[in-house]
């Protein structure tokens, strides 16, 4: 205990670095899983065509060698040396991004088809259809998606410890260098991930919960226990006994 | 610096045999992933043992593999091969995926298929391989192939913990020759090449098996 106490501000450093790293890679991979993933959904076949290439490209390729090609190969044919901060964001952002256009794509395509009939045969225009019926009733069934995909992209990002950004992995690798408690210092790392991952549910829990409200669903009922991993174990649909 | 055509054709053999052991890995990997979920998911229903398992698999599942390869190599004895604590490592990551996966395939077993069993008083045994296995796998194995591919895709990080597959061998191409472009782009092409191919047989199966 002694061990963690004494390093918990340089732990927390870390932390915090991974925490600013799954929220800006979160925000970039969502805002490409939208735009890719409605660009998808268009009539348009060079539209489908340009949606297709990105996800199966950047869901292909590892997340790692995104972030090595960035990191390393990029500076070597264009002036350009990325800060690893930022290689770290684009590489996880990109990857994840492909992984949520498909969410996107099929959340969008999975409501009802009368529900756009009734937008055509009301004369809405395709931004109102987007905005006020498809989008909202879509975003219930891509929430518990998304938030798998979060505590994904918070996971990854160990890897920017391979390219020298001061993050939860790279303290603790540094901690069991300098005090050799191989241990301690990489179990306090996976303890601190793992209270990340819990608070991250809660969260996309959280607002799954206001999406299902907003749409007059009945609100799965509960209290913080239950916003951490539902289904729990216990539920059993059926018994032998 | 451009890029030069001669030198990334001189590196493919070295980089196809880092792919190898990116396989090899994969597919072990797979297989311990595919049989300790099983084992998982059916001890998760067990009282007492189950919480304790579902506690346990739920920290490995939301904690970084990359971390926990670092961690049991750190500890384990030198005699292990890096490969051996690669694949082990994985596996057992996977393994809280999968198991995650079977769990909803026996759940979607319909109520009434096992109150039909318990009409015909069949042992627990005969329940489990004739009833209710055989209609839950049929259900993941969309899913689960997934899992290999995300597996396969995860294999870059045992370069890590010292395996020479196929980012390792880019690496050490990008120290000696002072040249990474060459070496990462084309990893990323073979990735590809292996990726994509797969999620298309994948997503064969899943509408084939959709249908039934």
């Amino acid at each position: 205990m002694d061990f963690f106490l004494n390093r918990f501000p340089v732990y927390l450093d870390g932390a915090l670095i991974t925490l600013l790293i799954t929220v800006l890679g979160s925000a970039l991979a969502f805002v490409l899983a939208m735009a890719v993933g409605i660009l998808g959904t268009l009539r348009n076949p060079v539209a489908r065509a340009a949606a297709t290439v990105y996800t199966e490209a950047f869901r292909g390729v590892a997340a790692l060698v995104l972030l090595f090609w960035f990191a390393y190969a990029i500076p070597q044919i264009t002036p350009y040396e990325l800060s690893p901060m930022f290689v770290g964001v684009l590489a996880l952002g990109l990857n994840v991004g492909a992984y949520g256009a498909e969410v996107v794509r099929a959340a969008i395509n999975a409501v009802p088809a009368a529900q756009t009939e009734a937008t055509i045969a009301l004369n809405m225009s395709w931004l109102r259809r987007m905005r006020s019926v498809l989008l909202p009733q879509a975003w219930a069934q891509m929430l518990p998606t998304f938030g798998n995909l979060v505590i994904e992209l918070m996971k990854a990002s160990a890897i920017v410890s391979l390219i020298n950004v001061a993050d939860l992995t790279d303290v603790a690798g540094r901690m069991r260098a300098s005090s050799s408690e191989t241990i301690l210092s990489y179990g306090s790392a996976l303890v601190m991930y793992f209270v990340i991952a819990q608070l991250l549910i809660v969260g996309m829990r959280t607002l799954e919960r206001r999406a299902n409200r907003r749409l007059g669903r009945a609100p799965a009922r509960g209290s913080l226990l239950d916003l951490l991993r539902p289904p729990t174990p216990g539920t059993k649909v059926g018994t032998a006994e | 610096m451009n890029w030069d055509t001669e030198f990334a054709i001189s590196i493919i053999p070295r980089l196809l045999e880092g792919l190898a052991v990116t396989v090899q890995a994969t597919v072990i990997g797979y297989a311990v992933a595919l049989v300790l979920g099983l084992v998982v998911a059916i001890l998760r229903r067990m009282d007492y043992i189950g919480p304790v398992v579902f506690v346990v698999f739920e920290f490995i599942r939301t904690t970084p593999v990359l971390v926990q390869l670092l961690f049991v190599f750190a500890l384990a004895p030198p005699a292990v091969t890096p490969l051996t604590i690669g694949i082990t490592v994985l596996g057992v990551h996977y393994a809280a995926y999968t198991a995650e996966v079977y769990r909803s395939g026996i759940e979607g077993v319909a109520k009434g298929q096992w109150e039909a069993c318990r009409a015909l008083s069949l042992p627990p045994l005969r329940v489990w391989g004739a009833v209710v296995m055989p209609q839950a796998i049929r259900k993941v194995i969309p899913p689960l192939g997934n899992y290999l591919i995300s597996m396969f895709k995860d294999t870059p990080y045992l370069f890590a913990i010292t395996v020479g597959e196929m980012m390792f061998v880019a690496k050490a191409i990008g120290t000696e020759a002072f040249r990474s472009m060459e070496a990462y782009t084309l990893a990323g092409l073979f990735f590809l090449a292996v990726s994509v191919p797969s999620a298309v047989i994948i997503r064969r199966l899943e509408r084939r098996y959709a249908a039934v």
